[in-house]
């Protein structure tokens, strides 16, 4: 049997490709703070939050209403991206003039309040969510037994990054979004409603927490500690990509959750905290992350 | 203006000082502080349901036993060092006089050495390590519901029994983990079977096992020891199924509340072990009602129901010898528990060992199809029962010291 590194092939290229999964949930999460940071210059550090809330409004869905996980897919980020456009209509953009330590603060004040809301509605172990029939069962890969469902999960959120890329880096809204970062008078001048335009992109941000909260819901359990637990490594491949640049969050996400996977192998003790070794090995050699731009 | 307030605040305090004053009159008041995880992992298996077990083991017994108590509750996050400020807090400043549950091992042993120093009462029931009466013994510690030589023997040996020979192990990377693992496999290799390997995850933070389980999954073994708990063990059995791990899956701590997370569908024909199950006599079904009067739609674990009985056995034991006196000395109380016999409906009669052991006997589940359910939380059968002298680890066995050989 061939072997890399004294381990059997199969084994590592199912790692390779476990590692591929869970870098799809970094990417997706990192995105949505790399679009938040870049255009609002927001620490949200409520994405988790906001995620793990995605997951239980498509559990609500099923649970109350009876609606599936397809149209949840749509539905549940809708919801919670109204709820965003909710936090930062009457909280969020009272901040926007003071320091980033106000933002980071008050988000990370409303992700506590919507978990303890959540736990004391909803208890810590979880609610069962279902895995969609047209999704179930498992690929025969040769070297690994591939389940659909996860297959699914990269591929969609692939798609989503690169979706988002394109919009903010291709198109015209996207320039105008861009535009507006960098000098709000400037572009209210030719008649765009800014303020609009941020609620709009705080919203789109806290959608995509929301997808990839559904996209999680069939495989971790859905509990109010979901989001918590991966916001942390989230914001380090944030921190590793660069803040605010989109594509460093997707590369990194993906690239991030690999080295953890081969860890989980070589080293299982330290996949929690391999992540941060990275980010201090990174901020030493480019305190701006591998794709920020020095300020 | 100023007097009226200095009045003002002259009357509020000594307001404040009345009640102190009559209490001094009566017997003075035992505290217990229940504490435990309100927020992660083991919320729902212990958290709020444990301070609610001791409050009806309160209203049962106090007033009659002519004592006064008064409960507080913490959340220990986990992190020993947490829970023992919060222990030190209680004992030192608060006049706590036992400390309940502490649903996490490495808690626990902290716990215990922070008691025994202040000379306070332990009673454990959410911890699962079986060092607490091993070398980690102590006078003043009492270890209620189960542990995990309880887990190994019961469930450990029953899949050895049939069949399960070689096993690979999948271990919370900290003390509860490691005990259990430890526990484990020497049934496994004492009954002839072999460790072929494991894998150490980190706790808490790891919510993607899949990649453990591939692991597990290459190494030829014919059982996966999940050596770990609550939302650990779930997420474990659901991605199992998902990446259709064909080894049997050995759930060496599954509780009543992560069956319920799972779903029937899911947790179907696992295999698990408990000293209480509410469905398992009138008793427990009387003690289950009572519970899910207070708290809707939950029915209580076994942590929480040794939380009830090891609050009802103490205050027994205090009335008994005194409460100024089981103030004064944790230890002089937990004598006093262990030369009383145990008695209440969620263990039945039972003892406590000179280690700090209570000894009552252990039962082996299997969860239930989905058709065979009949009532919310009707979810497991019961397999076989080892009695309570067989159920624990032999009294010479663990090395407490306060065994004498």
């Amino acid at each position: 049997m061939l072997m890399i590194f004294g381990y059997p092939a199969p084994l590592m290229f199912g790692q390779l490709l476990l590692g591929l999964i869970n870098g799809a949930f970094y990417a997706l999460l990192s995105l949505g703070l790399a679009v938040i940071f870049g255009m609002l210059n927001i620490v949200n550090f409520a994405h988790g939050a906001l995620f793990m809330l995605g997951a239980f409004v498509a559990w609500g869905l099923l649970e109350f209403l009876g609606i599936g996980y397809w149209p949840a897919l749509i539905l549940a980020p809708i919801i919670v991206g109204a709820f965003g456009l909710l936090l930062e209509k009457t909280l969020i953009s009272r901040l926007y003039k003071l320091d980033h330590l106000y933002g980071l603060l008050l988000t990370f004040g409303l992700a506590l309040i919507i978990e303890g809301i959540a736990r004391n509605e909803f208890g810590s172990s979880g609610m069962p969510y279902r895995i969609p029939d047209a999704l179930q069962g498992a690929m025969n890969l040769g070297f690994m037994f591939l389940p659909v469902y996860r297959g699914w999960v990269v591929v969609a959120s692939a798609v989503m990054c690169l979706a988002t890329w394109l919009v903010i880096e291709k198109t015209s809204l996207g320039a105008t979004l861009r535009a507006a970062t960098e000098n709000a008078p400037l572009v209210q001048a030719f008649g765009i409603n800014v303020p609009r335009m941020i609620s709009l992109t705080y919203a789109g941000g806290v959608a995509l927490a929301a997808f990839a909260g559904v996209l999680a819901a069939p495989i971790y359990s859905v509990n109010p500690n979901m989001g918590s637990n991966l916001i942390i490594v989230v914001f380090a491949v944030v921190v590793i990509g660069g803040m605010g640049s989109i594509l460093g969050s997707i590369v990194t996400g993906f690239g991030l959750g690999i080295i953890e996977g081969l860890t989980k192998v070589f080293y299982p003790q330290g996949s929690a905290t391999v992540i941060f070794v990275v980010m201090v090995i990174v901020l030493l050699a480019r305190p701006a992350g591998l794709f920020g731009k020095n300020a | 203006m100023k007097t009226s307030r200095r009045a003002l605040l002259a009357a509020s305090a000594m307001g404040a000082l009345l009640p102190y004053a009559r209490a001094g009159a009566q017997a003075p008041t035992l505290k217990l502080g229940v504490l435990t995880d309100m927020s992660g992992p083991y919320r729902d298996l212990a958290g709020p349901g444990s301070t609610l077990s001791a409050n009806l083991a309160i209203e049962e017994v106090a007033s009659s036993l002519g004592v006064k108590v008064e409960v507080v509750s913490a959340d220990h996050q986990n992190k020993p060092d947490v829970g023992v400020g919060v222990a030190k807090q209680w004992l030192d400043a608060d006049g706590v006089d036992a400390i309940l549950d502490v649903a996490n091992s490495a808690v626990s042993l902290a716990i215990a050495g922070v008691c025994k120093d202040k000379d306070k009462v332990f009673l454990a029931s959410g911890g699962a390590t079986s060092d607490l009466t091993a070398a980690a013994c102590t006078p003043n510690t009492v270890h209620w519901t189960y542990d995990t030589y309880m887990l190994a023997r019961s469930t450990g040996g029953a899949l050895v029994k049939a069949g399960g020979d070689s096993w690979f192990f999948m271990t919370a990377d900290y003390a509860f983990g490691a005990a259990l693992e430890r526990d484990v496999g020497n049934f496994v290799k004492s009954a002839g079977g072999k460790v072929v390997g494991g894998v150490r995850t980190p706790f808490p933070g790891t919510t993607d096992f899949s990649s453990f389980l591939l692991q597990g999954q290459s190494s030829g073994a014919k059982i996966l020891g999940l050596a770990n708990a609550g939302t650990d063990t779930i997420n474990s059995i659901k991605q199992a199924k998902e990446f259709g791990i064909t080894m049997k899956l050995a759930g060496l701590l599954v509780f009543l509340t992560d069956v319920h997370s799972l779903g029937l569908a899911t947790a179907q024909g696992i295999v698990l072990s408990e000293s209480y199950y509410w469905d398992l006599n009138d008793g427990t079904r009387a003690f289950a009602d009572r519970f899910t009067k207070r708290m809707p739609n939950v029915r209580p674990t076994m942590v929480q129901a040794g939380v009830y009985a090891s609050t009802l056995h103490y205050l027994r034991a205090t009335a008994a010898m005194g409460t100024a006196k089981a103030k004064a000395s944790g230890a002089a109380a937990v004598a006093q528990m262990k030369a009383m016999p145990t008695d209440d409906v969620c263990f039945g009669k039972g003892s406590i060992r000179i280690d700090g052991r209570k000894i009552h006997p252990s039962y082996l589940f299997e969860v239930k199809k989905p058709s065979e359910s009949k009532a919310p939380f009707d979810y497991y059968k019961l397999l076989a029962t080892t009695p309570a002298n067989e159920a624990f680890r032999p009294l010479n066995e663990g090395g407490c010291p306060l065994v004498k050989a």
